[in-house]
């Protein structure tokens, strides 16, 4: 029985010992990983796995199940033992498939997700990429300690399939270079940077450069320190911005609105941002991390505005919670997000600051789910009348986010192009730092 | 890719609050003692062990071990009243490593048969490239004391027996206050099958148990809307499961979120810090414990690596690291390279005098493993974690060390933290404590991170209490991609100087 089969039989399975309505999901992927440290392979290695879940819908009461031993004999103790359990919890009649009317029905373009040329690559040549990443720069400046260079890959696949009629099968492969340098900084301090290149196909990963980068970023900070705490604009690099989106994509979940735990309770439709923030969910981009046609119940995914010039446009909101809050369905979360972006590249913006912070990366921290409160610990550089000063680090940020978003002095015309969340620099008026 | 990102990023963390995916019932798990029993589980022999160990070791390497994992994880989680949720995950597997020097190979199967351990063995073996065909040593079973007996094996219990308890945290915290407007709670537990061998002639087996409560609570007061959460954590069956653990978690829930409503962000800078006693461990956790992994240190990136036999604090300061605490969440029978569980003392009266080692580093040092070879299952190579992490008591009372205090904060909940280990900088994210003003805490604060560095930090730590209490939370620690159940205690310290996040 091939994977497909098997899911479907799991279905079946399910229907005929006591369950009304089932929804199996195969996945199938495997992995490589190479790192080489210094003058040697530090690290090599390969898997591949393969797991079953189910999600069984038993008497109007609801349970989910995985396991990746998938023998059929296992599989059927596994179901019953699954619907037996199932049957004992509390009934929650929000629990349903979606109406198959909004399945996808299976006519988009391909997204281009798989590198056909995936098995052909040998692991020589992945080992290579990773062995010239560090000697790009090992041995090339005194101040090195070590240096680290890793290649990985992996392919995955699910197949999706219930008992309202959905089949849906998505595929896809990666590849990433990545380089890590640590050097000898002030005193004990062994300060530490990194870059890296991910691509979905062999041909577009970038092989050469990525070690150098990794030393530009180390030796940049070397000689961090703390400085004066205040109110400084705020410049958040291209990479960063997803930890300041994050909390704030995450208050537009139905299940965090539905327990009241979203500082975007009752917001939809009303200003939470600055009208400088434009977001869509943009799902089908060709070649693109995060593209895809359907979510994780089936549904079609469609291009939909999230933020239009500062006003809440939806929820993601999916089967579940559409009943349990008796509110229309949207889909159960972002698939890609981009932005409306500024005329300014990342130079421009840091010429346009008159006394503020670069943020190179953040340290730990959190935000207060129910009020938007958010402190994060900091590193990165200060810019005084715009230029990149020196390098701070050792610093909190402290404020609210609805406030952060909503004091937007600029949008960046650099987005990532390798992450499904195409985030662009940004540019923050008046954010409380704390330091000295 | 996340989880290469995460790792060059040179970040670990410890989360407490999230809840991970965790989880059902066993689906015939078999005996739970026993290594012909667990031999028996996996449904291998020592000679098949053996043929394994020796075409890992075919192409010269001078050390390989073989790790077999059975796991059941079982939730059940309780919204809007009703204990209307399961999801259980079952992983099974075996994790081929192969060790040359500093170098490891790694290869994992979850079909256990001879043939696919024998095709694992051979691509881990490829970090080997001599021609000289290592032997393994005959296997002769270790065994060890038993830190988690259990009395009632969760595979054993049906979900209808666990309801009860859910329900009832439910109904205790919506009891407690009246302006409690929505509850989340749920039960987590966990059985774990593990076999170990390896070519130097270890044969063992542990059944580790663990087990989750947890409720988040969120209150409505004037319009305001706040919610805290709060868990316990041990290594026990069903057992685990009593009215005063329900209580504790019910009070902890809701003190924890009435609290937010009268807490102010307060203003930020350097302030002299007091951590409360308990969950402050995480400050040890991120200032220290994690520079003393030793694999940053063998690879030289720890901003510790020379500090080894040197003085990093007050003198009167003794850190362990401990994997032998009764059911607690982060004991260890043995870890997951086979050395004994143990209680290791990092700093001594003030001297850092171990760090936390692996196979891989002890053998780089030239010391004896110190039990902290751990992984998160059989899909990744042991390295080295912290178990549970905690300073001894010192000889002062709580309250002096407040008196000593003109202006500062007092610490006392957590949700999370993080280091760079190379830079020094350490986090934590202060949920809710106090201001201290004058010797006596005050205003109650919330949600500020606090940054500093950590061997500045524990220079700076100048007052040590009397009062060491371990924290009993569900702490999970995050390293290189792999999550591992961690503890941490501390008696009330003063930190002289931390940077606290707040308004300006």
């Amino acid at each position: 029985m091939n994977y497909k089969e098997l899911a479907k039989w799991a279905v079946q399975y399910a229907l005929e010992n006591g369950a009304q309505a089932c929804r199996a999901s195969l996945a199938t992927g495997s992995s490589s990983e190479f790192e080489y440290r210094d003058t040697q392979l530090d690290k090599l290695q390969q898997a591949a796995e393969n797991s079953l879940s189910i999600t069984l819908h038993v008497n109007n009461r609801y349970g989910s199940y995985s396991t990746n031993r998938i023998d059929q004999r296992d599989l059927k103790q596994f179901i019953k033992k699954g619907i037996e359990t199932t049957g004992y919890l509390a009934e929650d009649a929000a629990r349903q498939l979606p109406d198959p009317a909004r399945y996808y029905k299976g006519d988009g373009h391909d997204l281009g997700l798989v590198d056909e040329k995936f098995h052909s690559i040998a692991a020589d040549d992945k080992l290579a990429l990773a062995k010239a990443a560090v000697e790009e720069v090992y041995g090339s400046d005194p101040r090195i300690i070590s240096v680290s260079g890793g290649f990985s890959d992996g392919e995955s696949s699910s197949y999706l399939v219930d008992s309202n009629g959905f089949e849906g099968e998505t595929k896809s492969t990666y590849y990433n270079l990545s380089a890590s340098v640590s050097m000898k900084g002030k005193g004990d301090a062994r300060p530490e940077s990194y870059w890296y290149d991910v691509a979905l196909q062999w041909d577009e990963l970038q092989k050469s450069g990525v070690g150098k980068k990794a030393l530009e970023r180390t030796i940049r900070k070397l000689g961090q320190q703390k400085i004066k705490s205040g109110k400084y604009a705020m410049l958040v690099d291209n990479l960063n911005v997803r930890r300041i989106l994050s909390p704030l994509v995450s208050a537009m979940y139905g299940a965090a609105l539905q327990q009241k735990n979203s500082f975007l309770l009752d917001r939809l439709n009303t200003q939470i941002a600055s009208a400088r923030l434009t977001l869509t969910d943009d799902p089908h981009i060709p070649h693109a991390m995060g593209a895809r046609w359907f979510d994780y119940e089936g549904v079609a995914t469609v291009k939909r505005p999230v933020i239009e010039k500062g006003v809440l446009q939806t929820y993601f909101i999916d089967t579940y919670i559409s009943r349990k809050m008796d509110i229309a369905p949207t889909i159960s979360g972002p698939s890609i997000l981009t932005f409306e972006l500024g005329d300014k590249n990342f130079d421009q913006l840091t010429a346009a600051v008159k006394k503020g912070i670069w943020i190179t990366g953040f340290n730990g921290g959190n935000s207060n789910s129910t009020t938007g409160d958010f402190s994060f610990g900091v590193e990165g550089f200060l810019i005084e009348n715009g230029k990149v000063v020196k390098p701070v680090s050792e610093m909190n940020i402290t404020g609210n986010l609805l406030t952060l978003w909503g004091g937007i002095a600029e949008i960046g015309n650099d987005p990532r192009l390798d992450a499904s969340w195409r985030t662009p620099s940004i540019l923050f008026d008046n954010v409380d730092f704390s330091g000295l | 890719m996340q989880r290469r990102q995460f790792f060059k990023t040179g970040g670990v963390a410890l989360m407490g609050a999230a809840l991970l995916p965790q989880i059902l019932e066993s689906c015939g798990a078999g005996s739970k003692e026993g290594l012909a029993a667990m031999l028996d589980h996996f449904g291998v022999s020592q000679s098949d062990l053996k043929k394994v160990l020796a075409v890992a070791l075919e192409k010269g390497a001078g050390y390989a071990d073989l790790f077999f994992e059975h796991s059941f994880d079982n939730y059940l989680s309780l919204r809007d009243g009703a204990v209307n949720r399961a999801y259980a995950n079952v992983d099974y597997g075996v994790g081929v490593r192969v060790v040359m020097g500093d170098q490891t190979g790694y290869a994992y199967v979850e079909n256990i048969s001879l043939n696919e351990m024998i095709n694992a063995a051979r691509t881990a073996s490829r970090i080997a490239s001599g021609s000289a065909p290592g032997a393994p040593a005959n296997l002769t079973e270790r065994t060890f004391d038993n830190n988690y007996p259990v009395i009632a094996p969760w595979e054993d219990v049906s979900v209808k027996a666990k309801m009860p308890y859910v329900q009832k945290l439910n109904d205790r915290i919506f009891a407690l206050d009246s302006r409690v407007s929505k509850v989340s709670a749920s039960l987590n537990d966990a059985t774990s099958f593990v076999l170990i061998c390896n070519s130097e002639g270890v044969l063992c087996a542990d059944y580790r148990p663990m087990a989750i409560l947890s409720a988040s609570c969120v209150m409505e007061q004037n319009g305001k809307i706040e919610n805290a959460y709060d868990s316990y954590a041990q290594r026990k069956g069903f057992e685990f499961l009593t009215d005063d653990i329900v209580e504790n978690i019910a009070q902890g829930a809701v003190k924890k979120t009435a609290i937010m409503f009268e807490a102010v962000k307060p203003k930020g800078g350097e302030l002299p810090v007091v951590m409360a006693a308990g969950g402050s461990g995480i400050l040890l956790h991120e200032a220290i414990g994690h520079a003393f992994e030793a694999d940053f240190n063998r690879k030289n990136v720890s901003i510790f690596s020379d500090k080894l036999g040197k003085v990093v604090c007050n003198e009167n300061i003794n850190v362990v690291d401990d994997g032998t605490i009764d059911h607690d969440r982060g004991s260890l029978n043995v870890d997951d390279e086979g050395v004994e569980g143990q209680k290791t003392y990092i700093v001594t009266k003030g001297v850092l005098t171990s760090y936390l080692h692996d196979r891989i580093s002890a053998r780089h040092y030239g010391v004896a493993p110190t039990g902290n070879g751990r992984r998160q299952s059989f899909r990744f190579a042991p390295i080295p974690r912290m178990r549970i992490t905690y300073m001894e008591n010192g000889n002062m009372e709580e309250q002096d060390i407040i008196a000593a205090v003109k202006n500062g904060i007092y610490a006392e909940n957590f949700t999370n933290g993080q280091v760079q280990i190379g830079a020094g900088d350490f986090t934590f994210f202060v949920k809710s404590g106090y201001l201290i003003e004058n010797g006596k805490l005050t205003q109650p604060i919330k949600d500020v991170n606090i940054i500093g560095n950590g061997p500045k930090a524990l220079a700076d730590i100048t007052m040590v209490g009397n009062n060491c209490k371990i924290d009993t939370g569900a702490w999970t620690c995050g390293k290189n991609g792999q999550g591992a159940p961690v503890a941490q205690g501390l008696p009330s310290v003063l930190v002289k100087k931390l940077t606290v996040g707040g308004e300006s």
